[in-house]
């Protein structure tokens, strides 16, 4: 069957199989695998990418439903080699280790302060709790977040770590 | 599919709610491991490999997809295709349950483009209105809900996590008929209703008549749920109390009580249980409770009384008493905080 959906701003228009899952759509058909694909069962969250702005996990949504929808991953939070805040937190605030879950994170992270610009930490953890880090760097990870609150602007940031 | 689960599969209300832990609630049920185990095989396999074939990674079997474009069209669909095909809502039960390929439909009828139409939280008629594809996340958000009927508020802040509760639906949750799904015993215990659609009408059935067993509800092959329906009532309190063990994980236990107060009396009440077998309903509980002023030994009593109507299983969250003893203590505080509510000692 024929999809069509818009990753990142771009539209694309493939012919899958009704089964595929949106995780495999996104690193298999499109080459877009900083979305990774853990669990498989819901359970782990390294596979969250937004859908219509709200984090959804990848790898239970079918490509086919998605089609017709705007979905953001990982690699659409840079823009014009500017990184997001939240990514710049993640390297400031030492928010990630092994990095498997870091694509979902930092995708939760966008939803969540894009909704609430200024979270307090339990809103954080709360809005994290799907999602898994087998490092257990939980710590790090919130503090990421709480940087990117703190330094909304990306570029401006940009050059205050250049500097 | 494999034996007993085929069995039970076959007339499953058909739409999907919450699963966030798939393999540990089939294991639970002490159903078919074979399938479990075969995913887990072929998932290890697929990440030891540096190049991913298709055929390795973890997908449903083959379907034929179709969109619903209206309640309508998905009916028409229903009748059409017969008992092999099933209807997708939120796809956080049934899409895990097809990998794992304990569920096989022949036919997918997409509901995603009734998410608008069908989802809805409103006032009509001295009731609340909930559509069947309001997700998860809407009825946590609801002002409506946390101020009238709190019981949802209570439950939804616990149920699965935030990511999955932007996808589950009310519908799919309900037609999954999970034992251990949350809002099942929520409506029971605030009395409302499921309204269900066919090509030749609708109709309405309280929830407490919902379920006919674990993963079976009335709704039939040709039919849909549609709508919930929860009475407002004056003097009303209501709370849910959960116990689970991690963040994302199945209750435990879980008790939900209503209460509703004329005079200082207790009018009526509602208690649903969740994971604990027995009945979605404790409905000698509620009598114990109705005509007495709400107080510590009436809630002894009605928690005493929920806990041996209750039927739970020992699993890896519990024992048998273990989960009794639950029973009853959250009907305690969940009566307590119903109460405390019902008499706006509470916002």
């Amino acid at each position: 069957m024929q999809i069509t959906m818009t990753v990142n701003g771009e539209e694309y228009t493939r012919e899958v199989e009704p089964r595929m899952l949106l995780t495999h759509f996104l690193r298999d058909e499109l080459g877009l695998t900083g979305t990774h694909w853990g669990c498989d069962t819901s359970n782990c969250g390294t596979c969250s990418v937004l859908m219509d702005g709200d984090p959804v996990k990848s790898c239970t949504v079918l490509a086919a439903t998605a089609s017709g929808h705007q979905i953001r991953t990982v690699e659409g939070l840079e823009v014009d080699g500017v990184l997001d805040p939240v990514q710049q937190g993640f390297s400031e605030m030492h928010g990630l280790q092994c990095g498997f879950c870091t694509p979902g994170m930092m995708m939760t992270a966008r939803a969540l302060l894009d909704e609430n610009p200024n979270p307090t930490e339990a809103e954080i953890r709360e809005a994290i709790s799907g999602q898994i880090c087998r490092c257990t760097g939980y710590a790090t990870i919130v503090r990421s977040i709480r940087w990117a609150a703190d330094h909304p602007a990306a570029a401006t940031h940009t050059e205050e770590v250049a500097s | 599919m494999h034996g007993g689960l085929a069995g039970m599969m076959h007339g499953l209300a058909s739409q999907d709610g919450v699963a966030s832990d798939p393999l540990n609630r089939l294991d639970e049920r002490g159903m078919d491991r074979k399938s479990e185990r075969s995913g887990e095989r072929g998932a290890t396999r697929v990440r030891s490999r540096v190049t991913i074939r298709k055929d390795d990674v973890q997908v449903p079997a083959p379907f034929a997809y179709e969109r619903a474009t209206s309640v309508d069209h998905a009916l028409e669909l229903l009748e059409r295709l017969g008992p092999e095909a099933r209807l997708l809502a939120g796809g956080h039960s049934l899409l895990p349950m097809m990998k794992l390929r304990v569920a096989a439909p022949e036919h997918l009828i997409d509901l995603d483009p009734l998410a608008v139409q069908l989802g809805y939280i409103r006032e009509q008629a001295g009731e609340v209105r909930i559509g069947a594809m309001t997700r998860h996340r809407e009825i946590l958000a609801s002002d409506l809900l946390a101020r009238r009927l709190t019981m949802f508020t209570d439950a939804e802040r616990l149920i699965a996590d935030p990511l999955v509760r932007n996808r589950g639906t009310i519908g799919g949750a309900l037609c999954q008929a999970d034992p251990a799904e949350d809002l099942s015993s929520v409506i029971a215990a605030l009395q409302g209703r499921a309204v269900i659609r066919s090509r030749s009408g609708e109709r309405e059935v309280a929830m407490r008549e919902f379920h006919v067993g674990p993963y079976e509800t009335v709704v039939g092959e040709a039919e849909m749920l549609i709508e919930v329906r929860v009475p407002l009532r004056e003097g009303a309190g209501s709370a849910y109390e959960k116990v689970k063990r991690r963040a994302g994980d199945w209750a435990v236990a879980a008790v939900g009580a209503a209460l509703w107060l004329s005079g200082g009396t207790i009018e009526g009440a509602g208690i649903g249980t969740t994971a604990v077998g027995g009945g979605v309903t404790s409905e000698r509980a509620e009598a114990a409770l109705v005509g007495e002023r709400p107080a510590e030994e009436v809630f002894d009593r009605a928690a005493e009384i929920a806990a041996e109507d209750c039927d739970p299983v020992a699993d890896q969250r519990g024992s048998v008493d273990y989960k009794r003893h639950l029973t009853a203590e959250l009907t305690r505080r969940a009566l307590r905080r119903a109460a405390a509510r019902a008499l706006g000692a509470e916002a």
